[in-house]
């Protein structure tokens, strides 16, 4: 009787499982952890003065209380908007539902920087649009968008498709049954929708609200081309201000005003567990999902409507945008024999700055896509087919940067790389691998849930045959499991990357000469005026944009249902 | 090809024991089938046996090396047991012949002899020539048999199957039952057979390890299962068994008792070491019993059921006695009889066996 040692197996399980216990916790734990410690012992000695000195200025309580009015505005307008669009399309036997759900949540997948900049011209005095209209108000008038009210406006149609998602995801699980069985006790359409269709829908309406919520306080974009004309500051910009005004200097202060946010966003995010868990919404059945309602007559008004709001939010602001990119100077009139190419040669070729953002962003985007891809499918596994408890843990670690706001994040990572890095003492502040940093701590999480959502639908007999067959762990990974959840984790992949290229609001903090992304350059180019180049800049990353979320909806039958959001 | 040995194992999930103190013997060669219902602790075993899970307590030996025990785990990798899935497992990105020879490619078998014996193995299942096919393009028998070859290819120390015709149409399984059958004569390997199908386990196996609960509850011959069943679990589970209690058993040596039903005095089968008690349990059957007739000598009962069964009629019948059982059988087509109408049944005369009483009611 020999007892055959511990294997060579299980080191190699053992040694990824630590390898990407330390990843996680360097992403996702140490962020936050440096925060706390600054706000609360500045420079590492332990004070409350930083901390009282911001909660008790008025600028914290005017921005605060500005941040918290234009999220609850942006998140009713959302609400509103992104349910009654499920609720039709999910619901009756609308035509063109394809095309027309990836048309009203394109605008998710556009930068919300872009989205600003493209209202700014539909209706500013300079609009090329309104020009050919012969509407536009005098050049010289203040854009109507540069208010609350504008900011409001802009995150409602921003983050109206979050709530469309989240309560159409909930519509397709709810079984015809139900709603027949209402039929049969003979309520009306109206009645059912009231009794039996929306209160079960709560979770997915909640968990919509809670999102849009969450993603308004934390948007940079918007505020930051809107609100800072306007002289109407909120949380985030406060910030940005501060930081690119006075610089480290004031890295306590913004250490606080970044867990302000935190604090209220979390809030967002427990208000909606307390709310779900009160009763209880389990569906029992599964069957076909419901397409109940027959709109009859009806039905050419209601997709003209929908038409409509697809026309409103997404052709009317790019085709603004698209017009402006053609305008060669501010305030031209725009006609056959003024549009232009120029500003396009200008940004690609001539702008030194501008060129090197593409250069940038296409990197970083690329690098974050494919490091978190390789981290996620390991982590995935461990995560969904082992069950480690000490990884659970982690996994809602992993939440956490992306949940928070961005500019807590931002803040964080000048505050973990601002001295040189201990023993290398290599100092990466200022350089294009501390924004590499933050989006791989930011994006983690997009690249992991749809790998997880493919390792749910892998059975795991598959990996476990290959285990009878002798092979070991990283063996495994390559041969079996990789091409196994390989569609998922690029969809995750692609996600990251879309996300990436579009971001503004990590690098506008952590930028600098030499490392400008191209929300910065749109950024900059608009704060300098130069909204035709900045036009042109968002333009080229829209279409980048849809190129490849065209892309995916070719490869869209081996990608798990639910992964790409903008497919119906 | 080894015997397999499991020692006492026992394997909770937190508060729930999945199996509790299981031994179980497999000689070099044989087929065993593991019968129980679902959630009796049938794939737990297999899964320990396999390495994917390890034992709280006891051992598990391969050969004569111990793979499982508290002190050390084998890995899966390194235990050589083949194992055929419930659903195959058939990797979809893999042509056959990718699927069958993975393990020689782990093992680092040179090409050119990886493809003959990877042309053998699928030869052997009557599927030469299908080794550049997808997976996705054969039939449910023909994955089956693909997953069998990638079993066979890596010449495994012990074969383990996980119901592996629960996901076959009723015709298939027929077939693959003698394909399994033929599959065990041709490579003489040790099989473990889980399984919840009475049928199908009788038809294959060399012994039955009847579970549930988490417990083995007999290890027998399928004959031996049926027609001598250690409990009162075994005898109800096996063959749709009747339980119904005894008194005053009497053993008349060489396997034959008296004993009283319900106060009517029997003849019956029993163990060679029972010994008299004055309670018991009797393991009857519907072929078993019988109508006695008005005045005959049996059990007076009240007819509560009759369903046409095709040539036969099953009646269910309750003795009228306190809490009297209901009984179950068989009466040739055409019958006058019909629900309310008393009847006697009588157990015909040495059918019925007398299950092996426990220490506790032991009289004597």
């Amino acid at each position: 009787m020999n007892l055959v040692a511990n294997t060579s197996g299980r080191r190699q399980d053992r040694a990824l499982f630590a390898a990407l216990c330390v990843v996680v916790a360097l992403l996702s734990l140490m962020p936050l952890a440096r925060l706390l410690l600054e706000a609360f012992a500045p420079g590492g000695v332990p004070s409350l003065k930083a901390f009282f000195a911001t909660l008790g200025s008025a600028n914290t309580w005017t921005a605060t209380r500005n941040s918290l009015e234009t999220a609850i505005g942006g998140t009713a307008i959302a609400v509103i908007l992104g349910s009654v669009v499920a609720l039709v399309v999910a619901l009756t036997d609308m035509r063109g539902r394809n095309a027309f759900v990836l048309c009203f949540v394109l605008p998710l997948m556009i930068a919300p920087q872009v989205t600003a900049l493209a209202w700014l011209q539909v209706v500013g005095p300079a609009s090329p649009l309104l020009k050919l209209l012969g509407l536009a108000p005098p050049i010289g008038t203040r854009n109507p968008l540069y208010s609350r009210e504008g900011i409001i406006l802009l995150l409602g149609i921003q983050y109206a498709p979050l709530v469309f998602l989240t309560l159409r995801a909930g519509l397709r699980s709810l079984p015809r049954e139900l709603i027949e069985a209402a039929r049969a006790a003979g309520a009306s359409r109206a009645f059912i929708l009231r009794t039996v269709i929306l209160p079960l829908m709560t979770p997915g309406l909640v968990a919509g609200t809670a999102l849009a919520f969450v993603s308004s306080i934390g948007n940079f974009g918007i505020p930051a081309f809107l609100g800072i004309p306007g002289r109407y500051v909120v949380l985030p910009t406060l910030i940005y201000q501060r930081l690119s005004g006075l610089g480290p200097s004031v890295l306590s202060e913004v250490a606080v005003l970044s867990m302000l946010i935190g604090v209220i966003a979390m809030a967002g995010i427990i208000l909606q567990d307390v709310m779900v868990r009160r009763r209880d919404f389990r569906i029992t059945t599964t069957s076909i999902a419901a397409r109940p309602f027959t709109l009859g007559r009806w039905r050419l008004p209601v997709e003209a409507g929908l038409w409509a709001v697809a026309l409103i939010v997404l052709v009317l602001p790019m085709a603004g945008l698209f017009l402006t990119s053609l305008v060669p100077a501010y305030g031209v009139p725009l006609n056959a024999t003024t549009a232009t190419l120029n500003n396009y040669t200008f940004v690609l070729l001539e702008h030194a700055a501008a060129k090197r953002a593409f250069a940038n962003s296409f990197s970083l985007s690329a690098s974050a896509a494919v490091v978190i891809m390789l981290v996620s499918v390991p982590l995935g596994y461990f995560l969904v087919w082992r069950r480690s408890p000490l990884l659970r843990a982690l996994n809602v670690l992993v939440e956490l940067p992306y949940a928070l706001p961005g500019v807590v994040l931002a803040i964080a990572a000048i505050l973990i790389f601002l001295k040189p890095l201990p023993i290398l003492g290599v100092s990466l502040y200022g350089t294009v691998w501390i924004i590499l940093f933050a989006y791989l701590a930011r994006f983690l999480v997009l690249g992991l849930r749809p790998a997880i959502s493919g390792y749910h639908q892998v059975d795991r007999a598959l990996e476990e045959a290959a285990q009878v067959a002798g092979a070991g762990l990283v063996y495994r990974l390559r041969t079996v499991i990789f091409p196994l959840v390989a569609p998922a984790a690029t969809a995750g992949a692609l996600l990251v990357f879309l996300t990436a290229f579009n971001e503004l609001t990590v690098s506008a903090l952590l930028w600098s000469s030499g490392s400008e992304t191209l929300g910065v350059i749109v950024f900059s180019f608009e704060q300098g005026g130069d909204s035709n180049y900045a036009a042109a800049v968002a333009v080229l990353t829209v279409l980048v944009t849809l190129a490849l979320m065209l892309t995916t909806l070719a490869l869209s039958k081996r990608i798990p249902p639910g992964v790409l959001p903008w497919r119906d | 090809m080894a015997r397999l040995t499991i020692e006492t194992v026992t394997k909770d999930f937190g508060s729930f024991k999945a199996l509790d103190r299981v031994s179980l013997d497999a000689a070099d060669g044989e087929f065993i089938a593991v019968l129980g219902p679902s959630g009796c602790g049938k794939t737990t075993l297999l899964r320990l046996i396999a390495g994917f899970d390890e034992v709280a307590s006891g051992t598990i030996r391969i050969g004569e090396t111990v793979v499982s025990s508290p002190a050390g785990h084998v890995a899966t990798e390194l235990r050589r047991v083949g194992i055929v899935f419930q659903n195959y497992a058939l990797w979809p990105h893999m042509t056959v012949a990718e699927n069958v020879g993975y393990s020689l490619r782990v093992a680092g078998v040179a090409t050119a002899e990886r493809n003959r014996r990877v042309e053998e193995a699928l030869m052997l299942v009557d599927l030469g020539g299908f080794g550049d096919r997808r997976p996705a393009n054969l039939s449910g028998g023909q994955r089956q048999r693909v997953a069998l070859a990638r079993c066979l290819v890596a010449a495994p120390s012990l074969v383990l199957l996980d119901e592996p015709l629960a996901n076959l149409d009723v015709h298939l399984r027929a077939a693959m039952e003698d394909e399994f059958a033929a599959f065990h004569r041709r490579t003489g390997n040790t099989m473990i057979y889980i399984t919840h199908d009475q049928a199908e386990a009788m038809a294959l196996a060399d012994r039955i390890a009847v579970m549930d609960h988490g417990r083995l509850l007999q290890l027998a011959t399928p004959s031996e299962l049926f027609r001598e069943p250690a409990n009162a679990m075994v005898a109800s589970f096996i063959g749709h068994g009747m339980v119904l209690p005894l008194t005053d058993i009497l053993p008349e040596g060489d396997g034959r008792a008296r004993a009283r039903l319900f106060g009517r005095e029997l003849t019956l089968r029993c163990a060679r070491d029972q010994r008299a008690a004055r309670q018991g349990d009797l393991c009857v059957r519907a072929g078993d019993l019988t109508l006695a007739g008005a005045d005959g000598d049996g059990l007076a009962c009240r007819v509560t059921r009759v369903v046409y069964r095709g040539g036969l009629f099953r009646l269910e019948a309750v003795v009228e006695a306190e809490g009297g059982p209901t009984l179950s059988l068989d009466v040739p087509e055409p019958t006058s009889v019909a629900v309310g109408d008393a009847v006697t049944i009588a157990v015909k005369p040495g059918r019925g066996w007398a299950i092996p009483t426990a220490g506790g009611r032991d009289a004597s």
